[in-house]
């Protein structure tokens, strides 16, 4: 391209150099372009006022202040009833919407990891098995695990009264996964207290021993302080209060199981699907990211004295994470937007919402546009953050 | 003298085998299986985990299972009011069976289902000599496989001409339904995507924004979305009057959504093209299309044949979401004849689904093998 800018010079030729000339060629195409978009636009907005005149709709996001009037089976942070506005109803949908992905998110990962580096290992039984997983999920479509879970396994579970028992005082049936759900007593926030004590701590102390190891090159513990300071401030505020924190039971009663948590059949198969599903896709990166370090830098962090472990740990899982975190952060956005496929079994997620209010108001334009909008700006959010995660994994070169 | 002196060993002895634990199947366990003490727990895990599932799938696939029957009761037990003893549960391939001719064609009329099949007849006809890389004809089969077999499937499925009799589209299903989406939606997203990754990358600025925006808003949003907008808001935009056939409206949708992120893909190949090949093409005199058609696309398209057939993958995948807007495909089909009251049983939802997975696992598991092989044969080791 770079090479065509020259326009030749003489008289003769200015007539013809003129329709010859890249450059002059673009504008005129662009132009073109512009005309042809405006055209296109003015003629679609005529039609579609046109039309909205003719059914009798109108538009503006005014509405929103209406009342819903229709219930939302799942609603765990806002207290929403059937009398709240359509933009509470909204917020239950992106809160619902953001509870899935992000449990799905952490859930995939963990099953993605451990498939990835199982399809890696000397041993043949795991490689293979792992193969299997992969090549299974990866080739399905996601709805079609949704509804496997949703109407192969979880509908035809028994009724609450031949309820499954698990440990723990858990049950399982076809409505749902009851669990004991915990009382909070008197002088619980000091549990709450000690367990972020613990973060801070473990945050503090990892620089510190960070900075000395650079000094002496001496090592510390991280890890075990880590996990002493997390697990046992919270356990010592514990003790310190009396245990405050109870237990509430679900109890078998003559037709349903009475007290506990409940987690709906809806929330369960989505959230199974989005990470059986998508821990496929990060298996097959993670697998793709460590067979990318090359088997140099592992042969010279033995040659080192290395060994197994801290070779994994320090040489090849840093550098991998470089090429594994872009296409990571494709697959954490995929599972967000997979999960607007909750409107198939009706757990009410931003789409199911939306849609919902679609039918009741025939406001198409504005949901429409409100989907947009959330999903853009969670696209967005998620590449941001996982951009600023990928920067400092970096190479930093000296 | 005696020659027969000698001092080196001039028979040599004969190679022993191995020991028993170096050879063989023996050695194999060992470096495979049992190789450390970790290695051995994983195996033994594994075997356990295996032994303690793999009897019951297989006992629910084929040994319990149900393959051909009237109704539900040979798929249910005496309480559910049918045939089987108590306790019973196995895979119902008898639901499958009956219903097979619906899930392949839908609601499509019976007497008029040979036009499909003539229709996927060429299509298999045509599509396994372009696949073969040692078959001749190439460019004639491509031309009649990509211009002509749509026209001629158009006018058989279709109908109303050469006095076929007419079959809306709305009758349609089934695996008639994925399989149409899915071909139409690659044969249009991959020139779009092909066409909207050269805008991005064009030096006009106009072509480049329009172009960027349309890709990053659709890969942005889910599918759903995008069908919604197609089946809600696209009639909205027409002059009064004007209405489209729903499949179509669906088939814009799906082809629309998969072409952006075809249009990743390419640019991702274009931008592998090192800035020589581009420099050449102009120092011999090539235009721009002829540079891009002749230079940089045969290199760029082949360097990104994984991401294109996963992006196929992902389209053929894609397609069973039109169930959400009550159009029925193979998924949908399924799913549908679910509520068939001769059918109810606790049996035959979990049975048509593993029918339906494996209809979409074959097709897509067959793709994605392709698209392997096809990669190594092209390898010309000019990788860098």
């Amino acid at each position: 391209m770079a090479s065509q800018d020259i326009t030749p010079v003489g008289r003769d030729s200015a007539k013809a150099s003129l329709l010859y000339d890249p450059k002059f060629r673009g504008y005129i195409f662009q132009a073109v372009t512009v005309l042809v978009i405006a055209g296109l636009v003015y003629w679609i907005v005529n039609n579609t006022i046109a039309n909205l005149q003719r059914a009798n709709l109108a538009s503006g996001f005014g509405f929103l202040d209406g009342r819903a009037g229709f219930d939302i089976s799942s609603s765990p942070y806002l207290s929403y009833t059937s009398d709240s506005t359509f933009i509470k109803a909204l917020a239950v949908g992106i809160l619902n919407t953001l509870t899935v992905a992000v449990v799905g998110i952490i859930t995939a990962t963990i099953i993605g990891f451990i498939i990835g580096i199982g399809r890696l290992s000397h041993n043949w039984l795991i490689r293979k098995l792992c193969t299997v997983y992969v090549e299974v999920f990866r080739n399905i479509p996601p709805l079609l695990v949704i509804f496997f879970w949703y109407l192969g396994v979880l509908s035809v579970l028994p009724q609450a009264r031949e309820s499954i028992k698990l440990p723990f005082s858990t049950f399982l049936n076809n409505r749902g996964l009851f669990f004991p759900a915990p009382v909070f007593g008197e002088g619980s926030w000091l549990i709450g207290a000690g367990l972020i004590a613990g973060i801070i701590g473990t945050f503090f102390v990892r620089r510190w021993a960070y900075k000395r190891q650079m000094a002496t090159g001496q090592q510390f513990p991280v890890g075990l302080t880590a996990f002493g300071l997390i697990v046992g401030l919270p356990l010592l505020a514990l003790i310190i209060r009396g245990f405050p924190v109870s237990f509430d039971y679900p109890v078998l009663g003559a037709f349903n199981l009475r007290g506990g948590t409940l987690i709906g059949p809806e929330f369960m198969s989505l959230y199974l699907a989005l990470s059986f599903y998508t821990a496929s896709f990060i298996a097959e990166i993670v697998r793709a990211g460590i067979r990318g370090v090359g088997k140099g830098q592992s042969e010279a962090s033995h040659a080192l004295g290395l060994r197994a472990g801290p070779t994994t740990r320090l040489v090849v899982v840093p550098q991998a994470m470089r090429i594994i975190i872009p296409p990571l952060t494709s697959q954490y956005l995929n599972l967000t937007k997979n999960s607007s496929l909750a409107v198939a079994i009706g757990y009410p997620d931003l789409v199911a919402v939306g849609g919902t209010i679609l039918n009741q108001t025939g406001r198409s334009i504005e949901v429409v546009a409100i989907w947009m909008v959330v999903y853009l700006s969670v696209s967005l959010l998620t590449s941001v953050f996982m951009n600023w995660v990928n920067a400092k994994m970096a190479l930093v070169e000296r | 003298m005696d020659n027969n002196l000698s001092f080196v060993r001039t028979e040599m002895l004969q190679g022993q085998t191995p020991p028993l634990g170096e050879r063989g199947i023996v050695r194999w366990m060992r470096t495979n299986l049992f190789a450390t003490p970790l290695d051995t727990a994983l195996t033994l895990l594994a075997i356990l985990a295996l032994a303690w599932f793999l009897p019951g799938i297989i006992n629910w696939l084929f040994v319990n299972a149900v393959w051909s029957g009237p109704d539900r009761s040979v798929c249910s037990t005496v309480a559910q009011g049918g045939i089987q003893p108590e306790g019973w549960s196995g895979a119902c391939w008898a639901y499958v069976n009956a219903n097979f001719n619906q899930f392949m064609y839908g609601p499509y009329p019976v007497d008029q289902h040979w036009r499909v099949n003539l229709v996927a007849i060429i299509f298999v006809l045509l599509l396994v000599p372009l696949l073969i890389p040692k078959a001749p004809y190439k460019v004639l089969n491509a031309v009649v496989f990509f211009f002509i077999f749509p026209i001629v499937a158009f006018i058989l499925l279709v109908g109303g001409w050469f006095g076929l009799p007419y079959v809306e589209t709305s009758s349609w299903g089934g695996l008639l339904v994925t399989l149409t989406l899915s071909f139409v939606g690659i044969a249009v997203s991959l020139p779009l995507g092909i066409v909207l990754a050269l805008g991005r990358r064009s030096k006009m600025p106009v072509i480049k924004m329009l172009c960027v925006i349309f890709i990053e808003t659709i890969r942005g949003i889910p599918l759903i979305t995008v069908l919604f907008m197609a089946s809600y808001m696209l009639p909205l935009f027409l002059p009064p009057g004007v209405s489209f056939d729903r499949f179509l409206r669906a088939l814009i949708g799906v082809a629309l959504f998969a072409s952006a992120y075809m249009a990743e893909v390419v640019r991702g190949g274009l931008q592998a093209i090192p800035k020589g090949q581009y420099e050449g093409a102009d120092s011999l005199g090539l235009g721009y299309w002829q540079k891009t058609g002749l230079i940089v696309l045969p290199q760029a398209l082949k360097l990104v044949i994984p991401g294109i057939v996963n992006t196929f993958i992902g389209l053929f995948k894609d397609t069973s979401l039109v169930t959400v807007i009550s159009m029925f495909d193979l998924l949908g089909t399924v799913k549908q004849h679910f509520s068939d009251a001769n059918w109810i049983s606790p049996q035959t939802p979990i049975s048509g689904l593993i029918f339906a997975g494996f209809v979409f696992w074959i097709f897509c598991f067959g793709m994605s093998r392709y698209s392997i092989f096809m990669e190594s044969r092209l390898d010309t080791g000019h990788k860098r």
